[in-house]
């Protein structure tokens, strides 16, 4: 076994989930599973092979622009789906917990 | 009387244009037949009477003075629910959406309401398009129309079946690693994947950036082709979408194909295929050399390594992408949480399903210290083998013919268990995501049991007019099924 139940609770962490013990278990399970699968990439030798991070054809030429304001959404509109708030900021439970 | 089912884009907006039917009848035609059948099958989570018929009436204005309609004038379209929609809910098929109404509308979708189509309603998808059956999706399945028992594909499940069951003429979808041209193939409708940059993904929920595309679910190769043109081009809303020229799809439509090299690879007719899909790919790729091109077999010596690269980078991305969902500006949120970090935890178990965790645990421990490297970086290295292995082959063929799926539909509840099953089915499409380069899945026959099979064929980056040109001669070639 490569994930232990110990791996899978950190990872958990990092990622802001919180599993109940039956997901836990079946986690602990399918990423062995599927990383056991992953590790045949091992069978390659890609010590001089460069990393490729976004399709070639796309250059970061596209990326650049003029520095313009534009038009934003408006302030209402940004606040109508939240869960909660009050007319100017997204209300949240308290960050530290005394 | 007009028979829905067998509406095209032309035949539908000569219709209109010609006032045997106005848009507003057509589309309270389609309204009631979504109503009427859709049921079974599972295909729309919602339909949006409002915008539809205020679209529609416009077309009428045009259409009662004489003047022309625009390209897609009236056409009945189904968006897959991972494309926002200005005042229409948008959910991407989880439970942490469930009351999302988007402030602004996906720039392919206005694309195509620019172009006179008229929007029914959004699609049943697999959650953040994460899924290969349409199982995953937070409110119910689709079903396969072709046979109830048997799933749509996914994850733009919703889509391909509202083709397939002419609850809508033309759908939109999303494919990250086969998602429009696996559920084509399994319910016998064409759909198209432009090249990575082609169509700008503003407005579509990212799942994984540097794979994601919207393209075209449609009944004919030519209808893909229109609805290409409309929605492909340069988006100053996605830095990611191309400053490349659009060059008009249609006219690819009925140009001979005669010379033109077709290259066949033997890593996609391996073992793991089905017999009866080999048998049909096998008489499609016979009818592109009856028609003049040339077969060449070839190698893309890396394929077998697609499926693992694939699971590496988009969940990496995707772990990435949905850490956005926190309960905090839109969405879910957990009740009576004690402090913020409970808050985001308990809103994300309570508010993912299980695939959307196990994928974002993945990704999550694929980016993670002591493993970045081993995993991440390691796939993204395969990926540039990947890509150099199209290169290398487009370098000695213009096309690449393969399956698009290495089955046809399986039944619901088949490979729910087995995730990595579930993964292999994306076998053949994959690679094309990775690589950055466009494919279109054709109808090209049935099984024993009377399920679609779908022949897949590649083209190098931005060269979807070739592509099209002989998807559209296979399919004449074909006749019908």
């Amino acid at each position: 076994m490569k994930v232990t139940e110990k791996d899978v609770r950190y990872v958990e962490d990092l990622a802001n989930l919180e599993l109940t013990e039956g997901e836990r278990g079946r986690m602990v399970t399918d990423l062995n599973s599927i990383l056991g699968y992953i590790d045949q990439l091992n069978e390659l030798d890609t010590s001089n092979v460069e990393p490729m991070a976004q399709v070639q054809s796309i250059g970061s030429e596209y990326a650049m622009r003029p520095d313009e304001p534009l038009p934003s959404l408006p302030h209402e509109d940004a606040l109508k789906n939240a869960p909660e708030s009050d007319g100017i900021f997204f209300k949240v439970p308290k960050v530290i917990d005394k | 009387m007009i028979d829905l089912n067998l509406l095209t884009i032309d035949a539908t907006r000569t219709a209109i244009q010609e006032r045997q039917i106005t848009s507003t009848a057509l589309t309270e035609a389609f309204l009631e037949k979504v109503e009427q059948e859709d049921g079974p099958m599972g295909a729309y989570l919602l339909t949006c009477r409002e915008r539809a018929l205020e679209q529609a009436a416009r077309i009428d204005a045009i259409a009662d003075k004489g003047n022309p309609i625009p390209p897609l004038g009236g056409v009945p379209v189904g968006i897959k629910d991972v494309m926002v929609t200005k005042g229409v809910r948008t959910t991407a098929g989880s439970k942490i959406l469930q009351n999302f109404v988007p402030p602004y509308t996906c720039t392919a979708v206005a694309r195509l309401e620019a172009a006179g189509a008229v929007v029914l309603g959004k699609l049943n998808c697999d959650e953040f398009a994460m899924g290969s059956s349409n199982e995953n999706s937070a409110y119910k399945p689709v079903h396969n129309p072709r046979d109830l028992s048997r799933v749509p594909g996914g994850s733009s499940g919703g889509s391909a079946a509202a083709v397939a069951a002419n609850t809508a003429v033309v759908t939109l979808g999303s494919d990250t690693g086969g998602s429009i041209r696996q559920p084509a193939a399994f319910c016998g409708v064409v759909g198209l994947m432009g090249t990575y940059g082609r169509v700008s993904r503003y407005g579509l929920i990212a799942f994984a950036s540097s794979l994601d595309h919207v393209g075209p679910l449609t009944k004919t190769v030519k209808d893909a082709a229109i609805v290409l043109r409309e929605i492909a081009g340069r988006d100053p809303l996605d830095s990611t979408s191309a400053d490349v020229p659009v060059p008009d799809y249609v006219e690819e439509i009925g140009k001979p194909v005669k010379g033109l090299r077709i290259g066949v690879p033997s890593e996609y007719f391996a073992e793991g295929l089905d017999s009866e899909v080999r048998e049909s790919v096998e008489r499609a790729i016979d009818k592109l050399r009856e028609a003049g091109c040339k077969i060449v077999n070839i190698s893309l010596p890396h394929t077998k390594y697609a499926i693992p690269t694939y699971y590496v980078i988009a969940t990496a991305e995707a772990s990435s992408n949905l850490a956005r969902y926190d309960g905090v500006r839109y969405g879910y949120r957990a009740q009576n949480a004690r402090t913020l970090g409970e808050m985001y935890r308990r809103t994300r178990d309570e508010a993912f399903g299980a695939e959307v965790k196990r994928r974002i645990m993945l990704g999550t421990y694929a980016l993670s210290a002591g493993y970045y490297d081993a995993y991440y970086l390691k796939a993204q290295r395969v990926r540039t083998l990947l890509a150099r292995d199209f290169e290398q082959a487009f370098q000695k063929v213009d096309v690449i013919a393969t399956p698009t799926t290495p089955s046809p539909a399986f039944k619901l509840g088949e490979k729910v268990e087995d995730p990595l099953e579930m993964y292999l089915n994306d076998i053949y499409t994959v690679t094309a995501d990775l690589a950055g380069v466009p494919g279109i899945s054709v109808p090209c026959g049935k099984s024993r049991e009377g399920l679609p099979i779908g022949l897949q064929l590649i083209a190098r980056h931005f060269d979807e007019a070739t592509m099209i040109r002989v998807a559209h001669a296979y399919e004449h070639a074909r006749g019908e099924i």
